[in-house]
């Protein structure tokens, strides 16, 4: 089994409101040091799968299809083989 | 005129769609997400607002995936009209239907309020009762109406004639203030190149019935036009 | 005898040592753990009522249109053609001090519950809040999180939150108030109630899965908890809209079927409440196991599994053999109906786990918790307020009342709350026919022409000064509301949030506050249907100003009537119907200007409040009404300009300077007093009117131009009032 820690970040150069807004308060709070937030998803869960390889192109397939949106999010991930069938 | 309005677990503006089509003297009936009906003899397809799934993930993210939307692809290839409102436009986009893509109103809050639009192609089976230029009113609703395409995809619905709807001042201009979630050029619909495919934010079934709300009666046209399309068209599909 | 160990026992269960006793006597044996924790929460103030019933018995509940009074999940009324209109109202305000975004929106969840339960489809939201001063930067984070959980929640949903009242005073600084109201619609003969009836009958829990949710840190037992498992327990209740619009559209589809005896909502206490409650009701009892009810946790106890406050479910009892039924419309919504019991003949709550009893009580002994008296004591700082003298408070220069007119249209609480309302989904259905904003909402009832004019009342300011008084005041507000939007008021539901009633001075407001409403309700016909109390609402000892909302419904026989209170046409005359006294006592002027929260109260003659409002009643039935708008806070200044607000259509008001004085003529809160437009044609039939009901009325002015003008004393453009009051929230919510 796989545990899989998926990163789902808005694409460069596109305004994400949610990570403007954080920012703005963080800033209004007197943190004038801070820049480049980027606020996206984490999702953590695990995959049965014969080996690593065919673990990561489920996810790949997983991300395409629906966890991320291609036209505003970019992804990542770790794959970690963990106990268990 | 039969109109089919698809309903997912968590649409709820199915039922103001309904009332509409009524309301203008039309039938429309109830689609399940999860059968797989042939959608050829309807006239149109409405897609409804709400929260399909909850919005969880992503607004419209994990309805695309119902049967009922396969149907409407093969339908749409048909040139079958298809109307997505608000949810129904994002699921739209979700599905690869219409381009771009939808975020977080810019506020980041759900607002709901009537605003002003500007018909920017009148020569679409939508909107073929406005004028070019004609300023309406709807209501909107949403939290997640910031419409986003890339400027390469922003240029090719301007010179294709897809956007069909922007929000402007009650007097028309295109402003800042005007847009009420921070869209691209404050676009709040387009459709397809074909254009047998519509994605809008604001609720024209909401604005058909003039004792409710402040009155405002200017959805009726948006309807009016598919029908009058789908009547010069002599109710068969193309 | 008391020992340290039953000590402990009843301090974790919250009961008193007297209350221990009468279950002793009810059982004739000791309860075991369990048996004593469901008494614990059965008995709680919460599901109980054990100071307020006395008290709540004593208000008047019946009249010619209701169905159902106050004992179901909600009141019912009857509205014609066949139609009953299900409403009530509840507070979550604790919840909402804690974690304002769930807290708010699991409340909304619970009312409109409460509606669908009893076969209705919920068609409205109203939302009575009170918050704190919006210049306390915690104060602001409570605000904005309560209104996007309520708006999150009911738009999701796709029921409309079509009104309600927003206000700021310093007494709900740590304790805020979220009280919603939910209106629902339904053909008379498809009601149902919470009764589990039909001996052998199953039962079963339908919806989410249950988890430990809202089991409260402090009431978790020792000796069944470690350290680790502790954090593992949320005692938040985290709400699902999305579930709930299945578990809603599951629920009306079930009980449109016509297999459903009795169900009902899984609120405060869970499975205990509702299914003690069910069978008390229905003079049965109900044998459960535990281990049937779906679980979202491992290793759930039978405590866990009743007392789980977990959003999302309901319990249902449909008519045997109709299992299947109920299964297969849940599956298609994706939803879990799983039988985990039966009625029983015994009238016992039977609670097993894998077939083991592990608790065996009478239902009824459950529902039927000890009714206190408690002591009742008149505040001392009554004293003070009634012999207060205006004539200490300097009255303005003429030249000083158009920053004060400003002043009070950007204020907090009288300024516009689009803020608020443009959050909530208000048009969903397509059923809105009077917009948030106005006195009160009108909704269409489906499928007629028929509308309901909806508010929610309160001015707690007045009722801190007088709680006898300013009771009676808050019922004749929502009356006059419902009056100026078009409608008849037919009934009221009733939130009552008060601090600690077992300190006298407290319960002196609570007892003298129901008292208020029962002569208001009684001479203005509109019964009390059921509704909340919510006690202990204190913070580091300072209870809240006493607030008893009034939730009120009125019938509109057509929508086409519905009336708003903006200004239609130029050259419309304006007349106010009521009389201006010099009253400035509990205002928000003296409040705001003089920072003065004291003084007498407006009088209140319900005779003459039923007369004018009797008056516009017969004037909009005959279509003569433009505009009508309540004189509420802020007088007849501010009511005059919010009526220029949404058309942009000034006035030019005169009025006679006669023994009032300025001040109190323009901004005083005399009672009774209704604004209304009409088309120079109508003047005689309106007068006739008038007259016909011996109501006094005055014409004050005509609707005019693009500005403001009262006598020498205001002269303001529409636009300039406009922006400052649209303006001052977003304003002050935009800072940090």
């Amino acid at each position: 089994m796989f545990k899989i820690e998926l990163k789902v970040m808005p694409r460069k150069g596109i305004l994400n409101p949610q990570s403007t807004a954080v920012k703005n308060g963080l800033k209004a709070m007197g943190y004038d040091n801070v820049d480049n937030l980027e606020m996206g998803k984490f999702m953590e869960f695990t995959i049965k799968a014969a080996d690593r390889a065919e673990a990561e192109a489920y996810v790949e397939e997983m991300c395409k299809r629906l966890l991320a949106n291609p036209v505003i999010e970019d992804y990542t991930y770790q794959i970690y083989q963990v106990e268990g069938e | 005129m039969r109109f089919g309005i698809i309903v997912f677990p968590g649409s709820n503006c199915d039922h103001d769609c309904k009332y509409a089509v009524e309301y203008l003297g039309h039938t429309a009936e109830y689609l399940w997400h999860a059968d797989h009906q042939d959608l050829t003899d309807y006239d149109c397809i409405i897609i409804p607002g709400g929260f399909s799934y909850g919005d969880y993930l992503r607004a419209g993210a994990i309805a695309r995936f119902a049967n009922m939307m396969e149907q409407v692809r093969k339908f749409a290839e048909k040139s079958g009209l298809v109307i997505g409102i608000c949810n129904g436009f994002q699921i739209l986009l979700e599905a690869g239907l219409l381009p771009g893509a939808m975020q977080k109103n810019r506020s980041l809050k759900f607002q709901c309020e009537y605003r002003s639009m500007v018909i920017e192609n009148a020569d679409s089976p939508f909107t073929n009762t406005l004028d070019k230029g004609e300023v309406i009113q709807l209501p909107i609703a949403h939290g997640e109406g910031n419409y986003y395409i890339d400027p390469e995809g922003l240029s090719n619905l301007e010179a294709n004639g897809q956007v069909l709807l922007r929000y402007t001042t009650p007097t028309g201009e295109v402003t800042d203030r005007a847009n009420p979630n921070g869209s691209v050029s404050n676009i709040a619909g387009i459709c397809n190149e074909e254009r047998n495919i519509f994605g809008l934010m604001p609720h024209p079934e909401r604005a058909v019935d003039s004792r409710l709300g402040n009155g405002c009666v200017d959805g009726r046209k948006i309807l009016e036009s598919i029908i009058t399309y789908r009547t010069e068209k002599g109710g068969v599909q193309c | 005898m008391l020992t340290v160990d039953l000590q402990e026992k009843l301090a974790f269960n919250g009961l008193k040592f007297e209350e221990y006793q009468k279950i002793l006597d009810m059982l004739g044996r000791e309860p075991n753990d369990l048996e004593l924790a469901l008494y614990g929460v059965m008995w709680s103030e919460h599901c109980s009522y054990k100071h307020s019933k006395a008290q709540l018995k004593t208000l008047p509940t019946q009249s010619e249109c209701v169905l159902q009074g106050p004992g179901e999940n909600a009141g019912i009324i009857g509205i014609g053609d066949g139609m009953a209109a299900v409403f009530k109202i509840e507070s979550h305000n604790h919840p909402s001090a804690i974690e304002p975004y769930q807290g708010a929106a699991t409340g909304v969840g619970g009312i409109v519950r409460d509606v669908f339960t009893m076969g209705a489809r919920p068609i409205a939201l109203l939302n009575s809040l009170r918050f704190g001063n919006l210049d306390n930067e915690h104060v602001r984070y409570i605000f904005g999180g309560v209104v996007a959980g309520i708006a999150d929640y009911g738009n999701c949903l796709g029921i409309p939150t079509v009104g309600g009242e927003t206000y700021f005073n310093k007494s709900y600084q740590g304790n805020p108030l979220v009280n919603a109201m939910c209106l629902g619609v339904m053909p008379v003969k498809e009601m149902v109630t919470g009764s589990a009836s039909g001996i052998g009958n199953p039962v079963m829990v339908v919806g989410a899965a249950t988890g430990r949710d809202g089991i409260k840190g402090a009431s978790f037992a020792s000796e069944e908890l470690s350290a680790e498992s502790e954090e593992k327990r949320p005692s938040v209740q985290v709400g699902d809209p999305f579930m709930e619009k299945l578990l809603m559209e599951a629920c009306l589809e079930l009980i449109k079927t016509g297999v459903v005896v009795g169900i009902q909502d899984m609120g405060a206490a869970g499975l205990a409440s509702s299914s003690c409650e069910m069978a008390s009701r229905a003079g049965t009892g109900i044998e459960l196991d535990v281990a049937l009810v779906p679980a979202r946790e491992k290793e759930m106890t039978p405590y866990d599994f009743m007392l789980s406050e977990s959003q999302e479910r309901m319990l249902v009892v449909p008519k045997k053999g109709c299992e299947a039924k109920v299964k297969e419309i849940f599956d298609r919504w994706g939803l879990n109906a799983v039988v985990v019991g039966q009625v029983t003949a015994d009238g016992n709550l039977t609670i097993k786990e894998d077939g083991v009893i592990a608790a065996r009580v009478p239902a009824a002994s459950l529902a039927d918790a000890p009714v206190y008296h408690p002591e009742s004591v008149r505040p001392a700082y009554l004293d003070a307020v009634e012999s207060f003298e205006l004539s200490q408070v300097r009255i303005p220069e003429t030249d000083e009342y158009n920053d004060i007119l400003i002043e009070l249209l950007a204020s907090p609480n009288l300024s516009s709350k689009a803020w608020v309302y443009q959050q909530y989904d208000h048009m969903v259905r397509s059923n809105t026919v009077v917009l948030p904003g106005s006195d009160a909402a009108v909704v269409r009832v489906e499928g007629t022409d028929r509308g309901l004019a909806v508010t929610t009342d309160c001015n707690s300011r007045f009722c801190y000064l007088n709680p006898y008084q300013g009771t009676m005041i808050a019922v004749a507000e929502a009356a006059r509301n419902v009056v100026c939007s078009g409608g008849k008021p037919l009934a009221i539901t009733d939130g009552m949030n008060f601090g600690n009633p077992e300190k006298p001075e407290i319960f002196y407001q609570f007892r003298e506050s129901i008292a208020g409403m029962r002569a208001a309700c009684q001479a203005l016909n509109t019964p009390v249907t059921g509704g909340n109390v919510s006690f202990y609402n204190e913070h580091s000892g300072q209870a809240i100003y006493p607030t008893p909302i009034i939730g009120m419904v009125g019938l509109l026989e057509n929508i086409e009537d519905a009336v708003t209170m903006d200004f239609k046409d130029e050259g419309d005359l304006i007349f106010l119907i009521g009389e201006t006294k010099e009253e400035l006592g509990g205002s928000e002027y003296l409040s705001l200007i003089h920072g003065l929260e004291t003084g007498q109260l407006p009088e209140l003659d319900l005779n003459l409040e039923k007369a004018i409002q009797q008056t516009v009643i017969e004037a909009v039935q005959q279509k003569i009404i433009k505009s009508a708008h309540d004189c509420a806070e802020g007088g007849l200044a501010v009511a005059l300009a919010e009526s220029t607000m949404a058309n942009g259509l000034g006035a030019e008001i005169e009025i006679e300077d006669g023994e009032v004085r300025s001040d109190a003529v323009l901004f005083g809160e005399s009672q009774s007093r209704i604004i209304v437009t009409i088309a120079g044609k109508d003047l005689n039939l309106f007068m006739q009117i008038c007259s016909a009901n011996t109501v006094p009325v005055q014409r004050i002015g005509q609707v005019k131009g693009d500005e403001l003008k009262i006598n020498d004393w205001i002269n303001a453009r529409v636009e300039l009032l406009k922006l400052q009051w649209q303006e001052a929230i977003p304003c002050i919510m935009s800072q940090r």
